[in-house]
Parts: C-alpha cells; structure tokens; sequence
C-alpha cells in the first residue's frame, strides 16, 4: 500500500455481511448482520470526524449510482460515503420508465455490469426494481436506495443507528410511527429492521393512508411485520421511545385522500403536547424533508429532543458501512 | 392427414359428459365427423388405428377466451401460432377476443379473422366482435353484421363496456340476435393499481393493489343490467368469492348470466406474485424472484380463500365452464419492472396440466372438469357452438386424447405460441394431451402415435 492517504485502520467489528452480495430490504437481516453494519457504521464516524476523510479500503472499486427518480439527499449520501472510502463513484440519472429512456431496465442493468461495475445503488420509481435488476446480475451487486413505495433499507438502518446511539439497545422499546405509511418504502424497511431488533412498532395516521390489510385485519396477519395500528395518536404516543413522523406528500389531499392537510395537521401532527405522553427521553425522528408545521411543529424539528440532523450523518456512516461490507466481505483491511 | 382420413381410437377412457358417457371404448372418426363409438368397434380398410390405452378420449376442449393478437400485434401470437397452442392443449375450438389492433369490430375484421383461421388448420377460431367501434366504449359496433359474418359473442374485453347504458343497450341488442354480451368486469376508478389483489401481498411489496370491489361492482352492475334488458351476460375471468355469489344469486332468481373461471385463477393465488409456489407467510424475505412478473394478471390472483370457492363454484356449476383468457406476450413485454409489465399469462398449452392438478388433489371429478371444457362452454355461447361438444355419432369430429397421469415440466421453450409468458415454467404437471383431432383431421400428434399403424 502506498502513504498518500494517511489513514489509520478503522476499528472495525471482526465479523461480516459475506456472501452477502445485495442489498434489497431489511427483511432478510438478522439482527446479527444489523450489528455488524451499525457496528461498522460506528466506526466509519470516526472517519467522518477526522479533518481528513478519506481511507483507501474500497480503492479500484467502481460504484455507480442510478437515480431514475429525483433525490438529492440519498445521491450525495451514497457518493460521498464511496468517495471517502476511495471508490471510484459516477452517477447517473435518468427517467425510470423506459419508455421515456428508449432503453430498457434490463438492458441498462446489463450494460452497467458489463463495464465491471462493482455495485450499483440504484433509485427506481417502481417497487420491486432493484429485485428485478438484482435477478439478473451475475457479479455486479446491487444495493436499494428506495423503490417506488417499497422499501429504503439505508434509510432505515441509518434510523437503527440513530435509535441505538441514544436508546442502547432497542429490545422491548416502542417506536411510533406517524403518516402516510402506505406510500413509505422507509417505514416498510423500518417495520422489518425494528422487528429484528426486538423493538416495538405502533404506527398511526389516516387510515386512507395505511394498507388496508393492516388497518382491517389483526396485525399478527398483516403485512408490516407485527407492526399495530392505533389511528388515535395521542394513544399510540403513550411511554414511546421513539416517534418518527414521515414525510405528507400534500399531493394526497388532491388526490382525494385527505379531507385537508389542516385536517391532517390537527390529528396527526407530532406536537410538544403529544410529545409529552412519550417518555421523556423520547427522540423525535424524521427521514426528511420535513414539512415544518404539518408532520411535526417547528419547535420539536429543532427542539432537543429532535435527532433529524443526527439522522443525516448516520447516513453517510451507514452507506460507507454498506459499501464496505458489500465490497470487501468485510475482511479487515489496513491502509 | 387428408379430409377423408379415418381414426380409430380403441381402448381408451371415453368420457362424453353430453350423454353422460363414462367408459373405456373406442371412438371412430370418418369424413370429419364421428362415424361409431362402443366397445368393440373394428378399423375399417385404410383407418389409422391408435391405441388409446390408459387414456382418456373427450370432445375437444372449447376455449371461449383467447387473445390471438393477430392483427396488429403477430409478435405476441397470430392465429395460426394460436391454434398450433391450442391443439397442444387439446382445444379444438377458439373464440378470439376483439381487443386486436384495429379491433375485431366489423364484418370484414370477423371475415378475415375466418380466413386467417382457415389457412392456420383444422382447429376452429371463432370471432368475438367488439361491443363498441373500436373498443373505445362511445358507439355501438355493428353487431348484427359481425354475427352474420360469423361473431359468436360480444365484448370489449381487455376493457369493461364503459359505462352502464352502453351496456344496457348492447345486452338488448345482442338478445335479439341471440347472443351473449361478455364483460370484463372492472372499475377503473376503483382499480388504479393492476396485476396485484389489494391484500397483504400488494401491500408486502409496495405494490397497488386491484381489490375485488373493483370487478365486483362492474359485476353487480352488469346483473342488474341483465335483470332489466333479458340480456345474456357472461362474466369473463370470475376471480373472487364475491363475484361467485353474485353469480349465484343471480341465477337463483332467473336472471340470463353465465360465468367463466380460468385455469391459473383456479390453480394459482396472491402469493405467486411473490415468485413463490408454496406457502409463505407476510414476515417471510422476499426472494429475488419475487414481483414475479409472469403472475401479473388481469383480474389479478386472489386468496386462497378466493380460489377454493371458485372451485366449488365450478364443481357446483355456479361458474359455468372454463376458459383460458390465454393472453401471449413478448420477452420484453414482461421482462421489466413489475409495473411496466403487461398483464395476462400465457395458458393454451399448460391448461390441462393444470386444471388436472385438481383432479389428482381429488377437488374435481374428471368427469366434471371434462363438462366444463367442452359441452359446458358450447352451451353458454350456443349459436355456432350449440353442435359442439359432444362425442355424439355424427357429431363433428373434435376429439383429444390425453393421458391424465403423464408428468412433464413445462418448458415455454417448447410452446407452439410466441407466449411464453407463465409462471408455471420449470413446474412439473401432470397430465398431458397426446392427440387432437379437430373437424376430422390431426391437428396435433404428440408422440407419433398416428404414424404407421394403419390396419
């Protein structure tokens, strides 16, 4: 190894995600392998806190990110964690139907793995794309960064992360979960990530906007883990750890989903007042953008008890852990 | 193979459910019709003679839902690949939906529908004209000169008739000529999403569901619409236990409906959709198979609850007959994301294999499951089909031979259509047509089994 980058080793956890080659949802994690990637994740933020943030592990890596939807935030989440672990990161961007591209998913799919692309983190408006291109790579990796309403697992273990740094660990703990849970690929990840890790999820919002198998059927039979509904969410609030509002696309009220988002501010908004039947440790969580004065008041999303900004670089650590663990096997590498 | 042809057929299961007939025996053909049936019946000079040994001998099966995509779509199938499909499944007769581009909406698109099925073979391809011009629901389509040309029924299949009072006015119309309005029932402002029941699969993945409401509500309106006009309706594809009992009812009280299951509504549920063919339960991982785009269907795959009262529906009679909805697509039509795929499975040819999977699991008598393929389906359209059907002497000579405990795995490679669109690939089947024999002639030969063994 050469001494360009003066990097000390990353204190990593001796265990791995190998052979695992993908990354589609949290389903299919142990709570293990979630400890093995919020272990890492841990130690890729010391690297993030040193003036200099960059280690060579993942040097001669090639990531591609494939945004066919607009995201900003996840994008540079994802090329900023590949770059600070030396991999080589070229973004593209683009429609996810093909129609409008003249090109079809599988035939990008198939183009990218061919230019030896190590792993793609892709975005795709249709649940279900990453699978589709995960089926039909034979080398190159794949990594969901949000599908349609699916599900968004770096989304997700970032809020595992942030969970575990404040609450240790999360057995037995109450998550609420607050909104427009039908349309939320990360509360989707997050009901299975919460599961694993033993906590509790209690979801409330309209009950146009949570599938329906959950809000007519006992959960034990739902789809979203043994995740429960309480539409009232002053009752949901009771002795929670953790409440995380998700993001009200106003565009549901057009829609014919929502009487009005006055409506929806009254009833489902997270507030100081709701907040104060949490436990008083409770930590306000939001994936962002937040919709200041509709999902949450203004004064919690920058109150104490707020660890949206936290959330944010959690996610940086997370998606180099991801990388990491994805390229490497996990195997510790000194610089 | 020549017009004049004779086949006998000696020592098979014969199982005529026209005149209840339920015996091994043998069946002669001659001069495209049926010259004998018995025990004992001796091979005429020059006749090819097949052993039918372990065998069951029906009437052709009658499909009276297909999509041959021919014209405007010969990638996906043409008449002539179709009925090369449907005399592998063991259908000798074919009624192709009206959803072709253009539409089958006129005399002349019946007429060239009849010619492109005369130059295909001896399988017979029957029109379905559109019920609207152009399939586009505003005017009514010129239906007494498609049923003069030949339509045997009426439909905007692929799309509901659009709104009540067309329908209304094509089920009075069609009654006078004596002929059924078939209705895809769907309500599009209720289904927005497609391929996917709205239950806990559609939520599982992210994926908008198509809930039973949404065809049973066209369903219920289409009775009424029966009730009102004396009209013959017949629901295409029924996929719900909701659309059983409003079925049920209907024909309690006397109104004119009839109804179709298909073979993956009654063998297949939700779950398939999760690219998996056993149990699975919600907090399972999902499989890189999963959004498996081949289970993607219009009406989608229901419950297992769903499906077990189609079952009895059909045993019972409630559903009147079977029908494929055989709906061929291209590699690329379904080798995308689960939201861009098209709908509709591939199903002439794994038909039987599958449908006698209920018969081996003991849920239909053979018997019954050969009634709703055959006489069943002639007597819902009637008309042209009425003389279908049946193994009756003099009947016209539609026959096919198939051996009900031969195992095969279906291989799309391997299908005559260009649809190689079905979930079932890889599966194993069991059941498998041997010899068809459409208006006197061999229209599919499995095993050679007519080569060389005349008397």
């Amino acid at each position: 190894m050469t001494s360009q980058a003066p990097a000390e080793p990353i204190a990593l956890p001796a265990t791995t995600l190998a052979p695992r080659r993908h990354v589609l949802d949290l389903d299919d994690f142990s709570r293990t392998e979630i400890d093995i990637v919020l272990d890492t994740a841990l130690a890729m933020r010391e690297v993030l806190d040193r003036d200099i943030k960059k280690v060579p592990s993942l040097r001669g890596k090639v990531i591609l990110t494939l945004f066919l939807e607009p995201s900003t935030r996840t994008r540079v989440s994802f090329e900023q964690a590949g770059k600070m672990l030396s991999a080589d990161v070229i973004n593209i961007a683009g429609s996810g139907s093909s129609a409008e591209k003249g090109e079809s998913l599988l035939n990008t799919t198939l183009t990218l793995q061919a230019m030896h692309a190590d792993l793609i983190v892709v975005r795709h408006p249709q649940a279900g794309a990453p699978y589709f291109m995960a089926r039909h790579l034979s080398r190159t990796g794949i990594i969901n960064a949000g599908d349609g309403r699916h599900a968004h697992p770096t989304q997700a273990l970032l809020d595992l992360m942030t969970m575990r740094r404040h609450l240790g660990s999360l057995d037995g703990k109450k998550v609420v979960i607050v909104g427009d849970l039908l349309h939320s690929r990360v509360a989707r990840s997050n009901v299975f990530g919460l599961a694993a890790m033993g906590a509790r999820v209690v979801i409330s919002g309209p009950p146009t906007l949570i599938p329906l198998d959950l809000s007519r059927t006992s959960h034990s039979q739902g789809s979203l883990g043994g995740a429960a509904y309480e539409p009232d969410l002053d009752a949901a609030m009771d002795d929670a750890d953790v409440v995380m509002a998700l993001r009200l696309q106003t565009e549901r009220q057009t829609a014919g989903m929502l009487p009005s988002v006055r409506e929806y501010t009254r009833r489902w908004q997270v507030t100081e007042a709701r907040m104060g039947r949490a436990k008083p440790s409770a930590l306000v969580m939001h994936p962002g953008p937040v919709n200041e004065g509709i999902e949450l008041s203004s004064s919690l999303a920058h109150g104490v008890a707020s660890v949206i900004e936290e959330q944010v670089t959690n996610g940086v650590a997370i998606r180099m852990a991801i990388l990491y663990q994805l390229l490497t096997g996990g195997e510790l590498q000194t610089a | 193979m020549t017009d004049s042809q004779q086949i006998l057929i000696k020592g098979a299961r014969v199982i005529d459910p026209a005149d209840g007939t339920d015996e091994v025996g043998d069946v002669l053909v001659r001069d495209g019709v049926i010259a004998a049936k018995g025990r004992a019946v001796s091979a005429p000079d020059g006749a090819l003679v097949v052993n039918g040994t372990g065998q069951v001998l029906a009437p052709g099966f009658i499909d009276l839902h297909a999509h041959l995509r021919e014209p405007g779509r010969e990638d996906r199938e043409t008449v002539a690949t179709g009925a090369a499909a449907a005399a592998r499944g063991g259908f000798t007769t074919v009624c192709c939906m009206p959803n072709t581009e253009p539409a089958i909406d006129s005399a002349m698109m019946v007429e060239f529908i009849a010619a492109k099925a005369r130059e295909a073979g001896p399988v017979r391809m029957l029109a379905i004209g559109a019920v609207t011009r152009g399939r586009a629901g505003k005017e009514l389509a010129e239906m007494e000169e498609m049923a003069s040309a030949g339509a045997v029924a009426f439909s905007d299949d692929g799309s509901p008739v659009a709104t009540g009072h067309l329908m209304q006015m094509a089920l009075t119309y069609a009654s006078e000529l004596g002929l059924p309005v078939i209705d895809h029932c769907e309500d599009h402002s209720i289904t927005r999403g497609l391929g996917v029941h709205e239950g806990w699969v559609a939520s599982r993945l992210g994926l908008e569901g198509y809930p039973s409401a949404g065809e049973e509500s066209t369903m219920a309106r289409d009775i009424a619409l029966a009730e009102l006009t004396g009209g013959h309706f017949h629901a295409a594809h029924v996929s719900t236990a909701g659309g059983v009992e409003l079925v049920r009812q209907a024909k309690a009280r006397g109104i004119r409906v009839t109804a179709e299951a298909t073979p993956h509504h009654l063998t297949m549920s939700e779950e398939w959709v999760l690219g998996v063919h056993g149990a699975v339960a919600p907090a399972n991982a999902l499989e890189l198979s999963a959004y498996d785009t081949m289970a993607k269907v219009s009406p989608p795959l229901r419950t297992p609850a769903d499906r077990a009262a189609l079952i009895d529906a059909l045993r019972d009679g409630t559903i009147d007959c079977i029908a494929t909805d055989h709906a061929p697509h291209t590699f690329a039509d379904k080798t995308v994301p689960f939201d861009e795929a098209m709908v509709g499975i591939s199903v002439l040819e794994t038909a039987l294999g599958s449908l006698m999977g209920l018969v081996h699991a003991g849920s239909l008598s053979l018997p019954t499951l050969v009634h709703r393929l055959t006489v069943a389906p002639a007597m819902v359209f009637g008309g042209a089909l009425a003389a279908l059907g049946s193994l009756a002497v003099g009947a016209p000579a539609d026959i096919v031979l198939f051996d009900p405990d031969e195992e095969w795995a279906v291989d799309p490679a391997a299908f005559a259509s260009k649809g190689r669109n079905t979930p079932l690939a890889g599966d194993r089947l069991k059941g498998r047509v041997t010899l068809t024999v459409a208006q006197g002639i061999i229209a599919f030969d499995a095993a050679g089994l007519t080569h060389g063994t005349s008397a």
